[in-house]
């Protein structure tokens, strides 16, 4: 490990987080785009041309507002659970693999920060730990509404993460690894995992609106009948990083899909277009950001179109329908792995 | 290596303090975050000692599931106001005398124990995922399932108790 070394992983790592960081930014503006076009309406338009400048408008606004803490709020933990938040949306992209390997003088540069032999489940790991930020938030705010939120969001990831952790074992035992760089390779050009994962798709897809806390499963912030849900009390740039938060949860989730699913960085005849290693690799690293684009966009769409769901509707879902459905899915998988190795 | 032998002592600090802090604590929802991050300097040790497997693993199983389910369950209750359990003078001579006990006992077993490591952890491949798998499908493919059994048991009983009412 020299230092060459390191020091590429680190301006990597910070690339990265800045590409994070500023494609959340835009999902802000796009998402207002969006919304005006569903409903008819134009959307933010006066910052910059067509409205351009609207997220730093928005940023600047937070900043300057007044920073309001609940007198009977616990103070610590109220500043830690937005902090925890952001820092934990942003944990994941260490192990997503965002393109193949750049030549530089020889040496092969890899674009993934870290290909930890345990990728998968770190993606796991990261999931299940990400309700601590809102629940320690919730229940710092010291409010009815917050707690009520709070807990509201606790109970649904861990239901949704159940379904959206077997949905992923599937693949897994298709692939035979848990590093996330050889499950992409393992889908050259068009051999996605789509094709033979429909269903492992459905329910994971279903899984990571929840897990965002996004609609039609956004009842942690439900505003008919918890004002804010858990950042209630919560004012200034701390609400900012939630909400900031959410944006980012969706880029990477919409990473994730495209990483497990739709072949990361590989797209179709990427055999015949007789480039260069290094030219092949930055165009496969375009055509991730367009994936992830599209499912970014995919989750504004579901968004403006369907209602919320009730509170009963959501346990009932995740626990009697995409639960026994990932176990389904998983043992037809295993079923059908054992008759191709006995033909 | 010298960073990882630095890297072993700031864990252990943090574990020990974050495992002293979970008694010291007055409210029960600070005790439960210290036991979190107690967990994860021990993922850290895990880490150090080449076990990635296990230590995401401890990670998925104890900090995401069984601590979020305390603190779940201290939101529930509201154990919010400080010293509610206090203690008769009689327990607390009680426990003094059981920790020293533990404390002799501890202290007479380590006292002529020589501690020094086995094998260098980066060279056992244990910890991986696949050794770790072929272990335990192949060596102790019964006590595995076995295992899975009683939590099974534990999960009905934990349903059989919540539905106590409706029968």
């Amino acid at each position: 490990m020299d230092g060459n070394y390191i020091l590429y992983k680190l301006i990597l790592a910070s690339v990265i987080l800045l590409i994070s960081l500023l494609v959340a930014m835009y999902s802000t503006l796009i998402e207002r785009k969006v919304a005006g076009y569903f409903q008819d309406r134009l959307g933010p338009n006066r910052a910059g041309i067509g409205g351009i400048f609207q997220p730093l408008a928005d940023g600047l606004k937070l900043f300057f507002k007044e920073e309001f803490m609940p007198g009977s709020a616990d103070k610590f933990l109220y500043i830690l659970g937005p902090s925890l938040t952001m820092m934990i949306a942003l944990l994941t992209s260490a192990v997503i693999p965002w393109g193949n390997t750049l030549l530089i003088n020889g040496t092969e540069y890899s674009l993934q920060v870290a290909d930890i032999n345990v990728g998968v489940l770190y993606v796991f790991a990261i999931l299940s730990i990400g309700v601590y930020g809102i629940m320690i938030g919730g229940w710092a705010s010291n409010n009815k509404y917050a707690l009520i939120g709070a807990v509201r969001a606790a109970s649904q990831m861990i239901s949704y993460e159940l379904a959206m952790s077997m949905s992923i074992i599937a693949i897994v035992m298709m692939s035979g690894t848990l590093s996330l760089k050889d499950i992409v390779d393992q889908q050259h050009g068009m051999n996605w995992n789509i094709w033979y994962q429909p269903f492992g798709f459905l329910i994971f897809i279903i899984c990571a609106f929840a897990e965002c806390n996004r609609s039609p499963f956004d009842l942690p912030e439900c505003e008919t009948e918890l004002i804010g849900g858990y950042h209630t009390e919560y004012s200034s740039m701390k609400l900012g990083f939630y909400l900031f938060a959410e944006y980012i949860n969706m880029f990477i989730s919409s990473a994730m899909i495209a990483t497990l699913f739709f072949g990361g960085y590989n797209f179709p005849f990427m055999d015949d277009l007789n480039l260069s290693h290094n030219a092949l690799t930055i165009l496969g690293s375009l055509v991730f950001f367009a994936k992830i684009m599209f499912f970014v966009f995919f989750f504004m769409w579901v968004r403006w179109t369907l209602p919320r769901f009730r509170y009963d509707q959501l346990m009932r879902l995740g626990w009697k329908t995409l639960l026994p459905l990932a176990i389904v899915n998983i043992l037809v998988t295993g079923f059908v792995i054992m008759i191709k190795n006995h033909l | 290596m010298i960073f990882s032998r630095y890297l072993f002592f700031i864990l252990s600090f943090v574990a020990i303090y974050a495992a002293l802090k979970v008694l010291i604590s007055k409210k029960p929802m600070h005790s439960v975050l210290y036991l979190t991050l107690a967990f994860f300097a021990i993922a850290g040790h895990y880490i150090l000692l080449n076990a990635q497997f296990l230590a995401v693993v401890h990670i998925i199983v104890y900090a995401g599931a069984i601590m979020v389910l305390f603190i779940y369950t201290v939101m529930l209750l509201n154990l919010n106001i400080q010293g509610e359990f206090p203690k008769s003078k009689l327990a607390k001579i009680a426990s003094a005398i059981a920790g020293g006990l533990l404390l002799m006992t501890l202290i007479a077993v380590f006292r002529t124990y020589d501690l020094k490591m086995a094998t260098d952890p980066s060279l056992n491949q244990i910890g991986l995922v696949k050794n770790l798998g072929k272990v335990l499908f192949e060596e102790y493919y019964l006590p595995f399932e076995l295992s899975s059994v009683l939590f099974l048991a534990a999960m009905v009983g934990a349903v059989m108790l919540g539905k106590k009412d409706i029968y």
